[in-house]
């Protein structure tokens, strides 16, 4: 298993936010700047890695019924497990997040890679895959986030690089549907230039 | 009188999808058609409402009292999926025909980060029994609203000409950003 | 079946419980650590632990918390934690620093989720709206925008969020010269 390559994957092909139009409602509400946004892409990167390495490690021992229950479980779990950690080490990011913290169990994003990947493949492929599309994730908020807070708020990842406030409507709720509109057609214009495979 | 408030402030000076971004899924996926959307509303509407009553004794009668409100995440989801799976049962025999036209979208309800979403909020909030269940039937309804207006929105877009590179999500993006400016103006009317 | 959930969700819990433990005592202190930086920020240098010597006061149908600055045994200032609801987006957190005799000390911003570029010019990195406050009593000075007949330069085209904070910083004094220890 070409572990470079399911990292593209995760990120190019089948990128969560540009192409599989998962996850959507903390892309929007958390890329107010470029940090959220990572923090945001890598808080659901733990959730992801390691509930797919849990899942793949137990899903021969779950009866069919109450798969999806035992799954969601799972991910709350490790959900509340970042959550907790956030609060304690990281305040700042957690009290900007917010309630999107706890919003990453009902990510699509998550229970769909645990559904369609973990619960049929290894426990390291899993592991790889969850990986591969937190990665994807994180890039397209990070990117997502930086775009706004450098049109907003003339800054990116907190340094502001001219003064006053910039394009303010890229910080609220509009320029968010805005700002991933474009990037969007942007992505898949590369995407289909580059990658087309 | 603080209920109108909580309620003119639910639908739409905070509407749940174009401000606090969530059920934002199900609003870029259903509607793209008003039946649809219609239908979505009100099973969303029923979850929500119901999600909100249970999770607040959860919360207050089960998590508290025991020292473990840091189990609320699993617990309002576990609510919330036992909840659904109930509303599907009881929509196949009651109404059968509503149950085929939501089709998948019905267990996707559970997914929809608006009811529980909505659900730590109104914990948040320290609503009471009553206010919560104000509250989430308004957000409710402004989600419905949200989803109606943007339906009628897209059928409407179907007819005209749009670049290639922007049919389909990024057109409905744009769209929905515009309409996300226009609730903007109902900041400021509750005083 | 029910056995397998079962046991899955009491292995999470027990996973989960651990994790508590570890992170209740950081996350406490996080949450002291802001509070006393917000108090700090308001009131003069004091050498008591304010957060722990905190208090309620009620005060119509609410109450408000009051943190007591000391310095060698004698109070050189209060913190009261105040808000109003009345903001442009809602909800307005605020810390008002107090001296003994009920003057403003400093006022700085807990939370506000006003209009970017308008109604938040009321943060301190932003403009220069609080710096007004500071060093004025309430007894002489009218805590209500010019518009309203007050002392208050309201920030530019934000009347509702000068309104708002000038609400919160009023019910602030009103509880502390109501029931706050002097």
């Amino acid at each position: 298993m070409n572990v470079f390559k399911e990292i593209v994957r995760g990120v190019v092909k089948e990128n969560p936010t540009f192409v599989l139009l998962l996850g959507m409602c903390p892309t929007l509400a958390t890329t107010t700047s470029a940090i959220n946004g990572m923090g945001m892409g890598l808080a659901t990167l733990f959730v992801l890695a390691m509930s797919n390495m849990v899942i793949s490690m137990v899903k021969d021992l779950i009866p069919a019924k109450v798969r999806i229950p035992s799954f969601i479980v799972i991910i709350a779990s490790f959900v509340t497990m970042v959550d907790l950690s956030m609060a304690a080490y990281l305040p700042g990011l957690h009290a900007q997040l917010g309630i999107f913290i706890p919003l990453i169990v009902v990510n699509c994003i998550v229970l769909g890679r645990a559904e369609a990947y973990a619960s049929k493949n290894g426990v390291f492929a899993s592991f790889m895959d969850g990986v591969g599309v937190g990665l994807g994730f994180t890039l397209s908020l990070t990117l997502l986030g930086a775009v706004r807070e450098m049109l907003g708020s003339k800054a990116v990842f907190g340094f502001k690089f001219a003064s006053g406030d910039g394009m303010l409507i890229f910080v609220l709720a509009p320029g968010a549907f805005l700002a991933l509109a474009y990037l969007m057609v942007l992505f898949n214009k590369m995407k289909r230039k580059y990658f087309s495979n | 009188m603080e209920y109108i408030i909580i309620i003119i402030t639910a639908i739409f000076v905070n509407n749940v999808v174009l401000s606090q971004f969530l059920g934002i899924c199900p609003f870029l996926g259903v509607s793209s058609k008003v039946e649809t959307s219609l239908g979505m509303a009100g099973a969303v509407t029923f979850v929500m409402a119901l999600a909100n009553l249970v999770t607040y004794f959860v919360f207050n009668y089960i998590l508290l009292p025991l020292h473990i409100g840091y189990m609320q995440t699993i617990t309002f989801i576990l609510v919330i999926a036992a909840l659904v799976q109930m509303v599907e049962i009881i929509l196949k025999k009651v109404a059968p025909a509503l149950y085929q036209a939501l089709g998948i979208f019905l267990p996707l309800i559970t997914t929809n980060c608006a009811v529980l979403g909505i659900a730590l909020l109104a914990i948040q909030k320290n609503y009471n029994l009553v206010e919560s269940v104000v509250f989430s039937t308004a957000t409710a309804l402004g989600f419905g609203l949200a989803l109606v207006i943007f339906a009628g929105l897209r059928e409407n877009l179907e007819l005209a000409e749009v670049p290639r590179e922007m049919k389909g999500t990024p057109i409905a993006l744009v769209t929905a950003g515009i309409l996300a400016m226009a609730f903007m103006g109902f900041a400021g009317i509750v005083k | 079946m029910v056995v397998t959930l079962f046991v899955i969700t009491f292995v999470a819990s027990a996973a989960l419980g651990v994790v508590y433990e570890l992170t209740k005592g950081p996350i406490e202190s996080a949450q002291v650590a802001k509070i006393n930086d917000a108090i700090k920020s308001v009131v003069p240098p004091f050498d008591n632990n304010p957060s722990a010597e905190g208090y309620l006061v009620a005060y119509e149908k609410d109450s408000l918390r009051m943190y007591p600055a000391k310095k060698d045994g004698k109070l050189v200032g209060v913190a009261v934690e105040t808000y109003t609801d009345k903001g442009f987006g809602g909800h307005i957190a605020l810390i008002v620093g107090f001296l003994p005799d009920g003057t403003i000390n400093d006022v700085a911003i807990i939370s506000q989720h006003e209009t970017p570029g308008l109604g938040d010019k009321m943060e301190k990195k932003k403009s220069n709206f609080t710096v007004q406050f500071m060093g004025k009593n309430p007894k002489n000075f009218k805590l209500m925008v010019r518009k309203d007949g007050g002392n208050v330069d309201a920030i530019t085209a934000s009347t509702i969020s000068s309104r708002a904070f000038c609400d919160a910083v009023d019910r602030a004094y009103n509880a502390f010269m109501k029931g706050g220890k002097k």
